[in-house]
Formats: C-alpha cells, sequence, structure tokens
C-alpha cells in the first residue's frame, strides 16, 4: 500500500512536472545541436593528399586553424610520393611551402575582383563552376618549376563540363 | 626516361598502400559519409552576374544517375554550412546555414551572422533569413526565392564538376602512363544535389579577403 502511495505520488509529480515543463516552453525544446561530418574548401585535397581512411575521417572533422599542424607534414610525404622528383611548382614553392598552404584547406576568395581558382593571371581568387581545378593541380603536382614537366601527367584533357552554365541564378545546369 | 620510370614506380606504390582508392574532387571522400547525405562533393564561391554579390554553392549526395536522382532528398537532420573568415585566421566569423525543413518542403537559410560558438559543433544561428521550396527533378524552371537581398536555390542540378577519374584511377594503378587526349569526364551525365545562396558582397565583411569552406553536420 505505502508503495503504492508512493508511487502515485511520483505519477502525479512527474506529470505536474511534464505539464509545468510544457506550459513554460510552448514548442521550443531543448536546443539542437549538429556535429560536423564532411568538409571541405579546395577541390580533391582530401582525397588526394590524405592516404588512408584513418587520416581522410580526422582531416573532415579538424577546424582549418588546426590543419596545418596536423596535416603538413604527411602531405608533403604524399606529395613527394607523388611526384619524387618535386623541387619546386609554377608558383615557386617548395615542398614544404606547397604543402602547408594545401594542409590548411580553406578557399581564398576576392570579394573585390575576378573571382577564380586559376585563370592565367588570378590565382586562388575563388572557384567559379568553370574553372579546370583539376588540370591547376596536376600542373601544380607534376609540371615542375615551369610548368611543362611530366606532360602525360599535367592535363586530363577534360576541359569543361559536359553541359553548359547559365548566366544567372542558380547558374548551375538542369540535372540530366 | 628513368625518371619518368621511377615517377611511375612511385606511383604504383601509393596505389598499393591505398588500394588505388581515390575518389573525386570531395565525393565519398571517406567511409563514414559515403553514400550519406552528409557528404559534399564541392563547394564554388564567385561572384555573382551582379558584381556586387557573391555566390556560395554546395553540392551533395552526387553521382546520381537521372534514374536514383528523383528518389534523392535532403534531409532534416544535415546542416549544410558555409564558413566565412573575414580576418584570415582560419577561424569562422560568419556562417550561412542551410536547413531543410521536410514538413514545408522548404530549404531555409539562416545567416550571413556571427555564430555564437565555432568549430565542429553548431546550432542554428537566428531566425530564417531566407528560404525557398525545393525545386523537383524533373521542373522545367529552377524555383528561386529573393529575400533580404538573399537569392537562394535548392534541388537536384547537374554535377558541374568534370574530371577524367578512370584514367587517374590508371595512372595510379600503374597501368597506363598518362592521360587520354581528349579525356573522358566521369561526371558527365550525372547530378548533384545543391543548394546555391548569392549574398549580398558587403555582408561578408573584410578587406577584400576571405577564407571559405563548407562543412556538413548531422543533427546530434
Amino acid at each position: 500500500m505505502k508503495t503504492t502511495i508512493k508511487l502515485l505520488t511520483l505519477l502525479i509529480t512527474g506529470s505536474m512536472i511534464f505539464t509545468a515543463c510544457k506550459d513554460k516552453n510552448p514548442g521550443n525544446g531543448p536546443t539542437v545541436y549538429y556535429e560536423q561530418q564532411d568538409q571541405m574548401a579546395r577541390p580533391a585535397i582530401n582525397t588526394v593528399f590524405n592516404a588512408n581512411a584513418t587520416d581522410k575521417e580526422a582531416f573532415n572533422v579538424t577546424v582549418p586553424s588546426a590543419m596545418g599542424a596536423a596535416f603538413q607534414s604527411k602531405f608533403q610525404a604524399r606529395l613527394l610520393a607523388l611526384n619524387s622528383a618535386y623541387t619546386t611548382n609554377a608558383l615557386t614553392l617548395d615542398a614544404k611551402a606547397f604543402t602547408t598552404l594545401l594542409a590548411t584547406d580553406v578557399l581564398n576568395v576576392s570579394t573585390t575582383g575576378k573571382t577564380t581558382f586559376f585563370d592565367g593571371t588570378n590565382v586562388l581568387t575563388g572557384r567559379a563552376l568553370n574553372d579546370d581545378v583539376i588540370d591547376v593541380e596536376l600542373l601544380l603536382i607534376f609540371g615542375g618549376p615551369t610548368g611543362t614537366g611530366n606532360p602525360g601527367l599535367t592535363s586530363d584533357h577534360v576541359n569543361a563540363n559536359d553541359v553548359a552554365f547559365s548566366t544567372t541564378f542558380p547558374y548551375l545546369a538542369t540535372p540530366h | 626516361m628513368k625518371r619518368k620510370k621511377i615517377l611511375f614506380a612511385a606511383i604504383a606504390a601509393i596505389a598499393l598502400v591505398t588500394g588505388g582508392i581515390i575518389y573525386a574532387a570531395d565525393h565519398i571522400d571517406a567511409p563514414s559519409v559515403t553514400n550519406q547525405t552528409t557528404d559534399i562533393t564541392d563547394l564554388y564561391v564567385f561572384q555573382g552576374a551582379n558584381t556586387d554579390n557573391m555566390v556560395f554553392v554546395a553540392n551533395t549526395q552526387g553521382l546520381l544517375t537521372p534514374a536514383t536522382t528523383g528518389a534523392a532528398k535532403f534531409d532534416e537532420n544535415t546542416l549544410i554550412e558555409f564558413n566565412i573568415d573575414n580576418n584570415n585566421d582560419n577561424i569562422e566569423d560568419l556562417v550561412i546555414q542551410c536547413k531543410y525543413d521536410a514538413a514545408s518542403n522548404m530549404m531555409k537559410v539562416y545567416g550571413p551572422i556571427a555564430p555564437s560558438v565555432t568549430g565542429t559543433r553548431s546550432k542554428i544561428e537566428g531566425t530564417a533569413t531566407a528560404s525557398v521550396k525545393v525545386t523537383p527533378y524533373g521542373a522545367s524552371a529552377p524555383i528561386v526565392a529573393t529575400k533580404n537581398g538573399i537569392s537562394v536555390f535548392a534541388g537536384p542540378r547537374d554535377d558541374p564538376f568534370f574530371f577524367d577519374l578512370d584514367q587517374f584511377h590508371a595512372i595510379l594503378a600503374g597501368t597506363a602512363e598518362g592521360f587520354r587526349n581528349p579525356g573522358v569526364d566521369a561526371f558527365a551525365g550525372t547530378n548533384v544535389m545543391s543548394v546555391v545562396v548569392e549574398v549580398p558582397k558587403v555582408a561578408l565583411g573584410g578587406s577584400g579577403k576571405i577564407n571559405v569552406w563548407l562543412e556538413t553536420k548531422k543533427k546530434v
């Protein structure tokens, strides 16, 4: 009997608290949080420069301000494995300087001028839809100081998208 | 010639180490995001047709074929977040958050706004600044909405990325010495789920340069 009363009291108290909560916060539950799963900025960095699944997963949840310390030396080893003859590239960056740039994976964007990954003049001022970003990266990895090294590896010879982009918002093409 | 041989030997060795698995821009980049609504394929940031504006493109859920695109959906539990650093310390000063609401079939945009907390865990910041109905697959024209100077689109689009990925795989596997000419675009004919947000540049702060990165976050 005593137990029944206790249970009853618990039930009533419980439902009172529950009702009180509901009344105080109508339609307003606890704060919802979202936890990071994937991130990217420059194209093909995680896919090419992290060699194993553990590093790929870690890269996706490392804040950019901590990426350099965590990944630069691994990226440098990877670069030299991809191209053991690497000295400098067309941006005059040696292996350490180039991988320092790449390991902090943010897209540098100009808010005052042309936005392009590389257009022959502007370097890393954004990324436009028709930028041939893969050729730029292949050239910087394999092309040597003048960009003329390893000619078979510095362009994939796919120079544009398969369909044209729009000049008006939302710019991307209708799906296939 | 000798140098070339050494290079290919090095590449082949890497292919062995990684099992030859090298993906694309960011499509299926790590096991835990593969085939998830959180899988980013690409980020684009460029000046708008109106050069006072900046355009942010987040593409997710890549390699959709015409047969699978109709069933692809945005996920209420996935937050798509553009991070903007405007003082060059690689820490976000502003975010633009995009969150799908299934009940209304709308993509809601929050920001650009200074986040209450930075890093890998986020909450929705402020109230929606713009929102748009998701454009269904097969629609003759994209559905676009503009509010507070912010334009937004959400829905399936052609994957704008292009790359002869198959030949790159062959090179890494040691079965090819170089790229083909002409190459073959492995992403031709495939679609992605896109969110496109265009905002006035004055809302981005900074002094001519910003750093941007794209994150997806999953409801805890």
